[in-house]
Parts: C-alpha cells; sequence; structure tokens
C-alpha cells in the first residue's frame, strides 16, 4: 500500500466518522421542521414552524428549563471553588497519600450515576435532608468537582513556583500571591472548568433522576416526554440545544486563536529582539 | 501540608483543607458508608425503624439470587435469577460495546495523532467535541428516530433495495448497542488519541526503516505505547455503558433490561430504598472486580489510567 | 538604606544531610559579596535562608544588626533575583516592576512613575506596557533587576541570574550589574558556580564546598593565595606535586615529592594531605634547568588559545605538567616531542593542605 492510498483511505475513515457523528444530530434537528406529528424526517410532509411555538408555549419546559439553569449554576459555584482547592492540595503532596486521595477524587467519575444518586440521598436522608433539587446538586458536585479538579492539577503542572516566591520576596502577603499571581495563571482552566461542570450538570440524567424528589429538570422532561407520547417540539428543543453548544464552541475557538496569533506575535518579536542582539 | 503552608499561610491552607474534606467526606465516603450500611437493613415503615424489626442481614442481597428462569446459554438450558441474568447480560454488552468503541476509535486516534496536518487539528476537534456536548438523551432520542420502524434507516435501506421488509431495529439488545457506541466512542478516542500522541514519530519511522510492515508497527511499536490510553479508554467506556440508564431506558424493549433499570425499579417504582442500596452496592463492587481482572490479565496498573 | 548580613554559626539539615554547616561571615554594607561554589555546596541554601524562604536549622542571620528570625519572607528588607528570573508573565512590564509597591498599596499614577524610573536606570526605556514574553534575553533581565529594586531593598539576592545567557551577553551583563550595584549602593549578594564571574565583579568573594565556607577574600588574594586545595583548584588550573614538608622558615619550606624536592610557601604544616599547587601560568619554560623547582620534561602537546598558549608535558620522572605562555606575538611556540625544562619560582608556589569537608 502506498502512502498516498493510505493517507487517503485514512480521510475517508475520517469523513464517515464525522459523518455518523453529526447526520443523526442533524437528522433530529430537521424533524423539528417537519409537518408531521411524529418526529421524523421521512416522510417529508413540509416545513412548519409550529413546533417552536408549540415549544414556546409549554411551560412544563419553561418551568425545567429554570430548574436546570438553577442547578447548574449552583454545581458551577460548588464545584469549582471544590475542585480548585483540592488541586492545589493534591498538588502539593507526593507519595502514597497522594495515590490514594487521588483514587478517592476520582472514583466519582467512574461510578455509575445511578449508585451517586442512590448514597446521596440515603446519607441526607439520615441527616433528615428530604429529596429534592437540592440533593441533585450535591450529588453532581462529587463527581464534577473531580472534572474541574483534572483541570486546575494539569494547568497548575505548568506553574513556575517561583513566581510565588519571587511575590512574597517583594512583599506580598499569602492573599495577595493568591489573587494577583496563582488564580490569574489558573483561570483559563477554572473558566474551562465552570463551562464542563456547566454543561455537564445540564445533561446530568442518572443522578437527578434519583435525587429530584418531585421537581423536573430538563434532561428528566425530555426524557419523560420522549417515552410517553412524543412531539416534534421535542426536536425543536434539541436543534436549539445543539446550536447554543455549537455557538459557544465555535466562539471558545475563535477566542484561543487570537490569543494564540497575538502571543505567536509577541515570541517573535523577542526573537527578532534576541538576534538582533539587543540588550 | 507543610508546603501548603508555606506557600499560602494558615488562612487560605484551613479553606483549601475545609473545601476538600466536605467533598470527599461528606458527598464521597460518607455517603457510599451509607449506602452500604442500609443495604444491610430491611425496608421498614418510619414508626418501626430502630425497632425491633430493624435488624442487619443478608435478606436484600437474597432478593438478586430469587426467580429462577431457565436461560440459554451456549446451547444449554441453565436455571438462572432473573436478575443475575440481566446483571451477566449487562456486562456481557457492555463488553461488547468496548471492543466496538476500540476498533472504530484506534484508527481515528491514530489518524488525528500521527497522520493529520496539525493545522486542521483545531477544527477536527471541535467538530468532534459538539456531539460530545450535546447531551446524552438526545443523542440516544436521534437513534431512536433513526432506527424507528418507519425512520430514515429503513427507508434508505428499503429504497436502495438491500432489504425488501422493514426491520424492526429496537429489539432485544441490538438498539442499546448502536446507541452506546455512538454515545460513548469519543471517550475511546480521546485517551488513545493522547497516548499516541505522545509517541516519537522517530520511532514509528524507525521501525519502517527498518523494513517493518505497518501492521507489524502498529502491532509492536505503537500499540504497547497506547496501552495506558487504551486502559482508561475501555475502563471509561464500559463503567459508563454499564452505568447507562438513558440508552436502555430509550433504546431498549421490555426483553432487553439493564441492570440499572432493576435498580430503578426497586427504588422509585417499589420505593424500596434498603433493596435498591443493596443492588447499587453489588453492581458498585461487581463492576470493580470485572474491570480489576481485566486489567490484570492486561497486566495495567491503576496509575496508568489515572493520568 | 544598603545593610550588612551577618551570618552567625549558620547550619541548614535537610533530614540528615548537613547542606551548610557552620558558616560564618560578615558582609559589609554596601559591599559585592559572591558565594562561588560547585552545585550542592550549600551556597543556594545560604541565599534562601537569607530571603527567608528557609529556615536556619541553627546560628543566626543578622540584617543590618536586626535578628531575622521568625521574620517572613516579605517582612525581610531583601529582595531575590531569581536564576530563571521569575517575572510575571500575565502581567505587562510596568505592573512586574511595581509589583512589590502594589501590595504595599501605592497608589496607580506613583507606580507607574516609579517603574518608568526604574526602566530608565536599568536602560530599558519604553518598555513600560510591553509583556515579558516580548523581551529579549538581556531585556529581561534588566526587568527583574528594576523590579527587584522597586522595593528599595538593603539587600539584593542573586541567584546565578546571568546563567541562561549567550557567552557575550553575560560578559556585557557583568559589567552592567556592577555599575548599577555601585550606583545604587546597595548589598548585593551574588551566587555562581562560575569563578571568571565571581572574580570579575566581586568585592569579596567567599569559596564554598560541601556546605563550608572554604575562604573569604577578596579577588586577588583567592586566586594568588587561596587557602586550600580545594579553592586553589576551584578558582583556576594547577599543577600538582603531593609530598611531604620538610624544613621551615620565613613561610618558605622544602617540600620533598616523588619528582624531587622544591621550595615553596607555606602557612601551616598542620593538616593531612598536604600538597603543592603552582599555577600554569607561574610555570615556566626554557631549554635550560631553572636554579630551583625544576623538571627535565617533553612536550605531549600544544594547544593554541588564541590570546595564550597551552603546553601539556610529562615529566622524565612521569609527572603531567602544564604551562600557558602569553601569546605575545612574537615568542617560539615549543613543539610536541621537544624536550625542555619546566620550573617555577618558590613564592609562585604554595603548599596547602585538601578543602574543608562536610562535617569535619
Amino acid at each position: 500500500m502506498t502512502e498516498k492510498l493510505r493517507r487517503t483511505l485514512y480521510n475517508i475513515y475520517m469523513a464517515a466518522f464525522l459523518f455518523y457523528l453529526l447526520v443523526p444530530l442533524a437528522l433530529m434537528g430537521g424533524a423539528a421542521f417537519n409537518d408531521s406529528k411524529l418526529p421524523s424526517v421521512y416522510p417529508w410532509k413540509g416545513l412548519t414552524d409550529r413546533w417552536f411555538i408549540d415549544l414556546w408555549n409549554d411551560e412544563t419546559m419553561w418551568y425545567s428549563f429554570r430548574n436546570t439553569i438553577l442547578v447548574a449554576l449552583a454545581v458551577v459555584l460548588l464545584a469549582v471553588p471544590i475542585g480548585t482547592a483540592a488541586a492545589i492540595v493534591i498538588n502539593s503532596i507526593s507519595g502514597k497519600v497522594r495515590s490514594v486521595l487521588y483514587g478517592v477524587m476520582v472514583a466519582p467519575v467512574l461510578a455509575p450515576g445511578a449508585v451517586i444518586g442512590i448514597s446521596t440521598i440515603l446519607f441526607w436522608n439520615k441527616l433528615n435532608v428530604p429529596t429534592g433539587l437540592h440533593l441533585s446538586v450535591l450529588g453532581q458536585v462529587s463527581y464534577i468537582a473531580a472534572f474541574v479538579m483534572l483541570m486546575v492539577l494539569a494547568r497548575l503542572q505548568s506553574f513556575d513556583e517561583n513566581l510565588e516566591e519571587a511575590a512574597l520576596d517583594l512583599g506580598a502577603s499569602h492573599g495577595q500571591v493568591m489573587r494577583r499571581i496563582l488564580l490569574p495563571h489558573l483561570y483559563p482552566a477554572i473558566g474551562a472548568g465552570a463551562a464542563i461542570a456547566f454543561f455537564q450538570s445540564i445533561e446530568n440524567f442518572n443522578i437527578t433522576l434519583f435525587t429530584r424528589g418531585t421537581s423536573q429538570t430538563l434532561t428528566v422532561y425530555v426524557f419523560s416526554k420522549v417515552r410517553a407520547g412524543i412531539t416534534p417540539s421535542i426536536n425543536a428543543l434539541a436543534l436549539l440545544l445543539i446550536l447554543v453548544t455549537f455557538s459557544a464552541a465555535v466562539i471558545y475557538e475563535v477566542r484561543r486563536r487570537r490569543a494564540a496569533t497575538i502571543e505567536a506575535a509577541r515570541e517573535a518579536e523577542a526573537r527578532r529582539a534576541d538576534e538582533a542582539g539587543i540588550i | 501540608m507543610d508546603d501548603l503552608l508555606r506557600r499560602y499561610g494558615p488562612t487560605l491552607t484551613g479553606a483549601f483543607m475545609l473545601l476538600t474534606a466536605f467533598w470527599l467526606l461528606m458527598l464521597v465516603i460518607l455517603p457510599n458508608i451509607t449506602l452500604f450500611e442500609a443495604s444491610f437493613r430491611p425496608y421498614l415503615p418510619v414508626v418501626d425503624v430502630g425497632g425491633p424489626k430493624d435488624f442487619y442481614s443478608f435478606n436484600n442481597y437474597g432478593k438478586f439470587f430469587a426467580n429462577s428462569t431457565d436461560t440459554d446459554i451456549f446451547g444449554m438450558n441453565i436455571p438462572l435469577p432473573i436478575h443475575v441474568k440481566i446483571f451477566f447480560g449487562t456486562i456481557y454488552y457492555s463488553t461488547l460495546v468496548t471492543v466496538i468503541t476500540f476498533v472504530v476509535a484506534y484508527p481515528l486516534a491514530f489518524y488525528l495523532a500521527k497522520v493529520v496536518s496539525p493545522k486542521s487539528l483545531p477544527t477536527l476537534f471541535l467538530l468532534l467535541f459538539v456531539p460530545l456536548w450535546v447531551s446524552e438523551v438526545l443523542r440516544s432520542f436521534a437513534w431512536w428516530i433513526i432506527l424507528a420502524l418507519k425512520g430514515p434507516l429503513n427507508a434508505i435501506l428499503l429504497g436502495t433495495g438491500i432489504l425488501d421488509q422493514p426491520v424492526r431495529w429496537i429489539m432485544g439488545y441490538r438498539a442499546i448497542i448502536i446507541g452506546l457506541v455512538y454515545t460513548y466512542v469519543l471517550f475511546m478516542v480521546f485517551p488513545i488519541y493522547n497516548a499516541i500522541q505522545s509517541l516519537d514519530t522517530n520511532q514509528i519511522e524507525a521501525a519502517q526503516d527498518l523494513g517493518s510492515p505497518w501492521w507489524r508497527t502498529h502491532l509492536r511499536v505503537i500499540l504497547p505505547h497506547a496501552k495506558p490510553g487504551i486502559a482508561s479508554g475501555s475502563v471509561m467506556v464500559f463503567m459508563l455503558s454499564a452505568g447507562s440508564l438513558l440508552v436502555p431506558a430509550l433504546l431498549g424493549s421490555p426483553t432487553s433490561l439493564w441492570f440499572t433499570q432493576t435498580i430503578q425499579q426497586w427504588m422509585l417504582e417499589s420505593q424500596d430504598w434498603n433493596t435498591g442500596a443493596a443492588y447499587s452496592f453489588l453492581f458498585l463492587i461487581l463492576c470493580t472486580c470485572f474491570v480489576s481482572l481485566v486489567m490484570w490479565v492486561f497486566k495495567v496498573q491503576l496509575t496508568d489510567i489515572a493520568k | 538604606m544598603s545593610a550588612g548580613i551577618d551570618l552567625d554559626n549558620v547550619c541548614c539539615d535537610f533530614g540528615s544531610f548537613r547542606a551548610v554547616d557552620h558558616v560564618n561571615v560578615s558582609i559589609k554594607p554596601g559591599e559585592f559579596f559572591s558565594f562561588l561554589g560547585p552545585s550542592g555546596c550549600g551556597k543556594t541554601t545560604i541565599l534562601r535562608m537569607i530571603s527567608g524562604f528557609t529556615d536556619p536549622s541553627s546560628g543566626v542571620i543578622r540584617i543590618g544588626d536586626k535578628d531575622m528570625k521568625g521574620q517572613r519572607p516579605n517582612q525581610r528588607p531583601t529582595a531575590l533575583i531569581f536564576q530563571n528570573l521569575a517575572l510575571f508573565p500575565l502581567m505587562p512590564i510596568w505592573e512586574n516592576i511595581s509589583f512589590g509597591l502594589e501590595v504595599r498599596g501605592v497608589g496607580k499614577t506613583e507606580r507607574r512613575a516609579k517603574a518608568e524610573e526604574l526602566l530608565r536606570l536599568v536602560d530599558l526605556p519604553g518598555a513600560a506596557d510591553k509583556m515579558v514574553s516580548q523581551l529579549s534575553g538581556g531585556q529581561k533581565q534588566r526587568v527583574a533587576i528594576a523590579r527587584a529594586l522597586a522595593v528599595e531593598p538593603s539587600v539584593m539576592l542573586l541567584d546565578e541570574p546571568l546563567s541562561a545567557l549567550d557567552l557575550k551577553l553575560r560578559q556585557h551583563m557583568r559589567a552592567e550589574l556592577r555599575a548599577i550595584q555601585k550606583r545604587t549602593g546597595v548589598t548585593f549578594i551574588y551566587i555562581t558556580h562560575d569563578q571568571g564571574e565571581a572574580l570579575a565583579m566581586s568585592d569579596r568573594v567567599g569559596v564554598m564546598s560541601q556546605g563550608k565556607l572554604q575562604q573569604v577574600a577578596d579577588p586577588r588574594d583567592i586566586y594568588n593565595n587561596p587557602s586550600n586545595g580545594f579553592v586553589a583548584s576551584f578558582v583556576g588550573e594547577n599543577n600538582i606535586f603531593a609530598g611531604t614538608v620538610g624544613a621551615v622558615a620565613d613561610g618558605m619550606a622544602r617540600f620533598d615529592t616523588a619528582h624531587g624536592t622544591f621550595r615553596a610557601r607555606v602557612n601551616t604544616t598542620s593538616g593531612k594531605d598536604l600538597k603543592l599547587y603552582v599555577r600554569p601560568e607561574h610555570t615556566i619554560i626554557s631549554s635550560f634547568p631553572g636554579a630551583e623547582n625544576s623538571l627535565p620534561a617533553t612536550v605531549t602537546d600544544v594547544a593554541f588559545e588564541g590570546n595564550f598558549i597551552s603546553v601539556h608535558a610529562v615529566s622524565d620522572s612521569g609527572a603531567t605538567l602544564m604551562a600557558e605562555l602569553r601569546n605575545d606575538g612574537s615568542s617560539a611556540i615549543p613543539v610536541t616531542g621537544e624536550k625542555l625544562h619546566m620550573s617555577f619560582a618558590a613564592e609562585r608556589a604554595s603548599i596547602l593542605p585538601d578543602g574543608l569537608t562536610r562535617g569535619e
């Protein structure tokens, strides 16, 4: 097999994979415009916007949507400080204690959501806390904090501890070192961690199902709709969610590229200065 | 600890410790201990809790082995308790999903790490990440639409003449497998990509230079290097698949129960939290044992995964 | 505003390892003092103890006659320049320089003015709004110095700040550092493993090995009158002979070796392992035997180094010898295989004990 042929085969495979990933989403979104009582693009019965209007008038949807956002915000507010603190703690220790602690922190990511949900309600029930969305928040934080921890830890490993010492040496207090030196370095990871926490919370189903009590969130609502008599207004919702996700991803990527361009220009300037012997 | 104090002073160190302790104790360790403890107690009305009927026993675990039915295993009819059967079905099909995602993901990860030009990588990643961010319920729903009896897949297959009868896709475990592979394949791609990416390209070229055919280069150079990535991808996909509730609930049929669904029945339909706890605990332990066993067979360390 | 520093019997242990071993030294206000030694000799630990990042296990550190015990780094009148400079990458240059003022609550206009004044002092005007990643290696060096000077420290501590620069820039920055030190009058404590750097810049040099301060003296004495074999070897090349001390008179002694009997300066006859040290540039090559301290030898190699010529030879008794000739452009250069005589003046040779070792 020649190099060129192999490369072509790889490209075809990649394209096929992207097709496989994206077409189901496109089909689901397309069904939102089909004037058919069943959510499908086939058979096509003409273009309509009535599923979007149905969705807009669906009060349960709005109620679930509001709950989902509130839960996600609460998860971000808890998981980000917890994950950041845990990353700083684990970064400062080594040896056996570190591996054990790390294992306990990462385990909830792998644990089935049902198990997390059930253990959460059993534990808080003992402390006389009833089920409800507040328990969904706590259950979700137990594994989402691990994502934040992993992101911040990765960023911490590229941190030069000399910067902290330099700031202390120049007279900064511990709080000032934190605010002016360490946190600014961690902001990209904390921001990405917050975004991950937010999206993970929105799409969480397993833990929420067991802990929610009688409240609704968007995923649970969609799930119940799909099971019991579905209308294409769900497709309209899906399409809107996909568009929001896609725009957020594009904005993030554009900003990242802009920052990379600026940094590359700066480094080029420094290189030119070095080469020109400017001292 | 000393290092923390020196770097951040007592106040901040205290805050970090408190936040970490809250997480690990209140959200992880104590709930799991409660789960374990509750699983040995009977399910009682509130007035009887703490009374003479409230004692520890294995009764909840006993329910796991109740209701035997004859089951066809490799042509032999063996009586098997229904929940045990569901459990092994879950493990078996999750393993199958893991193997399929690996076969699909490996060439892709290699392509991303070593073949494609680094310039187009950010765009490709953007396209790969978007489905990952679309919620699981919507992704399962998408396949529910596609696999419907009168859905687009049957329409295309009938239209092109590949089939002359529509296929009922959502039957038995097959739609669940299709849904799980679609939902979790990216969790296999990224760890393997990371592992292959850290392999020095010179090693691949050296192998080729020494006359190794492409398949031997993969077998002897790239696969061994990618082992930690394959291990962590496999553990992720397996645990996520086995623990999934949405995909089996949406794409399953009455003949294809997933173990998480039996847990859900105990918890939400029978409202028997104690038996639910016993089943959860059993599920957690058995999955962990299975994963450890597979890791031991393939000689992978936990520290390889925790990268 | 510059202060002196006293280290009084300072020790520092890491577990059972003694990194710094009973160091006593008194550094004068406004002095440029270098700690010179190989890596692992304890010099960086001394710097970290003075700046407050490491606590001494015993002994007292005083800055300007004030005991520093219990004083945290941010409370000490010192400013440290790190080996990798540790400039804050996310702040523009002027914020880097004025960071020490910012944490002291100085207003923004005043900080900005101070930063620009310091940038002029280090010869880098107009860089205030640039980012760290835009600067060349030498420019970063200057910013680090300006940032340290901004807090008006009594003592500047420099941890091999030139080691990342290329040779030409390093030599330029030596002169620059020296000039800034003279201009500001601040006490400089400089850590380096490069003897050329230490000798060229310092008022006094402390040579360290194995956690011990081997010798404290001005650069000329360090080179010409090393107190022991370690110092002699670390700051330059030597021809070394092992032997025993004979009769001593007027600071000169007879020294019996396997290669003959020599005469040389001596300070101490105590201490084991006394050896005779003589520098290659003090070794004379001649076709006739010298009056004393002379060895017949055969040239094994001649290396032309530009400003000097290095001649390697082996004596008839089997000793390897080295001599350095100044290249004045006219003298004849010996050739390999040539038989000649190598000798040295008794006043240029020293009989020295080995260096002090850890725990001794």
